[in-house]
């Protein structure tokens, strides 16, 4: 299946803001996250397609899975 | 010895009192909001003689607890008819802290048509006729002031904005870098124009340390907060880097960032004028990523932009105003919006408002979508010369809406609805309705657990939680503009333990007092049911604790999202 990975903020040093990847069907979050170099601990928001998602989601073809540190504002 | 200074404009006396004992206990928001009930008739008209216009310190500004410098402004809004508290930097509530001024409260409206300012120092507060300042921006008057009696003077000022009266204007406090600050929301800048004060200047010299009945304890604590301020990673690493227009590409990612006039909740050009680019162009044109807005500040979220040959453009760039002239009004340049930002300082107006404004004037064909050119125009050719448009621009959105004959109005009791759209993050929507300063994203900032996964999740596409979600952090922060702390300390005080502890802590070493949690959350509810009860003498009730009908029948993209709370569902808000 091909999903995008987009990244935010630090996570984005050192690796990329976009990239398309081809995954085996059944991957969850957590596996794509360890693959870049990120531990749970620094995940702070993961969304699916826009919508907050567990590290144990399973992603489906044409998803876009977006991460970002814990950061915020106001 | 704690007191509070009494200007009355209309007789041109000042008095110096004392603390009386019902209000020893409260500071900032909790002291302005309580004065205003009980001394302003909530009828009065915002900008006639019977209208206060209530300055006070926190209740632990002036000590050497981090991110404690926040100053409260309080009056009747001439913006929402209602009670108003707006907070800001800078270096003016320390001083008045130091001088032992509880608040400073002025009333009346002078006789005669003179321009005056007001001087606070040691001896008390003192009014001299003004003459040479007036029509001027603010940053002149902060140079002319500077010049005129010293580099460290304090400063309170209103641009030509105030003057006028214009329902957007703020109030200018100058900060350590001697640029401004703003008491942005709500028109209290009006009100300052309407008692005809130009300006307010401070002279802390003389000023003994503000007391401490228990040093050991307060220093103990003290430790204690700043490090839970420098562990999360929100306030210790997250602001400090991106400052908060982080958030134009979450709340984009998440489909809550409102576009062209709250018509869709996502911005095609998001990554220019996103905060991680905003980071990067500061950095490559050597201006400052991390800055504090007052002394003592340990987060340094606000930052020093510059222009492409290295020139000062502005500081404290926020996510509002970069979502509002930004994905609002669809303009993709950070450079325009910066001197925009700039522009409004100068003249004195909400940047916030301002921005929703915009939104609405694109919509009635007052300028072009993404026109940034236009838009510096009318904020310096129009607004900041008072011409009959700027009047109505200046007004703020809801002016512009009701002038035009725009339906799509983003406001709650006539305030701007900012940067959040509440169809897609439904708990901030409990807080625009229900909140009692208007629209008002940081009276109970649910974006906080509905977005970013601090203090927990609450899902921001279902109703479940959010009204409760809501309360309790309206609570929480009434309470929190009462200590002159920065809002930002409620990233860590929802997921540290220690945090909230350690601020009680040290409240209780400086006065000398026991409060418990308990009492806190008590004092927040207090100064909510103080607020709302002024605001129903005022004639604002439940049925304005409402959004816009456009909410309800205007899906938003990329969720389809509506706003489905039935009014019933809206008004279990006050039942605590």
């Amino acid at each position: 299946m091909h999903i995008k990975v987009k990244l935010f903020a630090t996570f984005r040093n050192g690796r990329f803001k976009e990239a398309g990847q081809e995954r085996q069907e059944g991957t969850n979050c957590r596996k794509i996250i360890l693959e870049l170099g990120l531990t749970e601990e620094e995940i702070g928001i993961i969304l699916v397609n826009g919508r907050h998602a567990s590290l144990d989601h399973l992603l489906q073809d044409g998803d876009t899975l977006s991460l970002f540190p814990l950061v915020g504002g106001g | 010895m704690d007191k509070i200074l009494r200007v009355n404009m209309t007789d041109l006396t000042t008095k110096l009192e004392t603390v009386p004992a019902e209000w020893a206990g409260l500071g900032g928001r909790g002291l302005t909001s309580t004065i205003v009930a009980a001394e302003v008739p909530a009828d009065c008209h915002a900008l006639g003689p019977n209208n206060k216009l209530v300055f006070a310190p926190g209740l632990l500004t002036g000590t050497a607890a981090a991110n404690s410098g926040r100053l409260s402004a309080g009056a009747k809004s001439p913006l929402t008819g209602g009670i108003k508290e707006s907070n800001a930097g800078g270096t003016a509530a320390q001083m008045l802290a130091r001088l032992g001024i509880k608040a400073l409260i002025i009333e009346g409206l002078p006789k005669e048509d003179k321009w005056y300012s007001l001087h606070v120092n040691m001896d008390g507060v003192t009014i001299q006729e003004e003459t040479e300042l007036l029509g001027k921006g603010n940053f002149a008057v902060i140079e002319a002031l500077e010049a005129r009696l010293g580099k460290k003077t304090g400063i309170l000022t209103i641009g030509p904005a105030g003057e006028l009266k214009m329902t957007a204007a703020n109030i200018s406090v100058k900060d350590p870098d001697s640029k401004i600050r703003s008491h942005g929301r709500g028109g209290l800048g009006a009100v300052m124009g309407s008692k005809k004060i130009k300006f307010i200047t401070i002279d802390d010299t003389g000023a003994p340390k503000v007391q401490i009945a228990d040093p050991e304890k307060f220093k103990t604590a003290a430790r204690t907060f700043a490090k839970a301020l420098l562990d999360h990673p929100v306030s210790g690493e997250g602001l400090p880097t991106y400052g908060t227009n982080v958030l134009v590409n979450i709340l984009n990612e998440a489909g809550g960032l409102p576009t062209r006039n709250f018509t869709t909740g996502q911005f095609e050009a998001h990554d220019k004028i996103s905060g991680e680019t905003m980071h990067d162009t500061i950095v490559a044109r050597g201006g400052k990523p991390k800055h504090g807005c007052h002394a003592g500040c340990i987060i340094q979220c606000s930052q020093v932009y510059h222009d492409k040959d290295g020139k000062y453009v502005t500081s404290g760039f926020e996510y509002e105003t970069i979502w509002g002239l930004g994905a609002d009004c669809c303009i993709d340049n950070l450079d325009d919006i910066a001197k925009a930002d700039n522009i409004m300082d100068d003249i004195g107006i909400d940047s916030i408002e301002t921005a929703v404004m915009f939104g609405v004037a694109m919509e009635a064909g007052i300028l072009q979508w993404g026109d940034s050119k236009e838009m510096l125009r009318l904020l310096t050719e129009e607004i900041g010369k008072g011409t009959a448009l700027g009047r109505i621009l200046g007004g703020g959105a809801g002016s512009v809406g009701r002038t035009y004959g725009v339906t799509r109005v983003p406001v709650v009791k006539n305030q701007g609805i900012p940067a959040y759209d509440p169809r897609s993050v439904k708990g901030i929507g409990i807080t625009y309705a229900t909140s009692t300063m208007g629209a008002d994203h940081t009276s109970g900032y649910t974006i906080a657990t509905n977005i970013l996964n601090v203090g927990g999740h609450v899902d921001p596409l279902k109703k479940d939680g959010q009204v409760e979600l809501s309360r309790n952090l309206q609570i929480a922060t009434a309470a929190v503009d009462s200590t002159g702390m920065c809002i930002f300390i409620a990233f860590p005080a929802l997921d540290i333990p220690e945090c909230l502890p350690a601020l009680i802590d040290m409240i209780n070493a400086r006065y000398g007092i026991a409060l418990t949690g308990d009492d806190v959350t008590n004092l927040g509810k207090h100064i909510l049911k103080v607020e709302r009860q002024f605001n129903i003498e005022a004639g604002l009730t439940n049925k304005h604790d409402r959004l816009p009908e456009f909410f309800k029948t205007e899906p938003v993209a990329p969720h389809n999202a509506v706003w489905d709370f039935t009014d019933e569902e809206i008004d279990e808000f006050w039942n605590f």
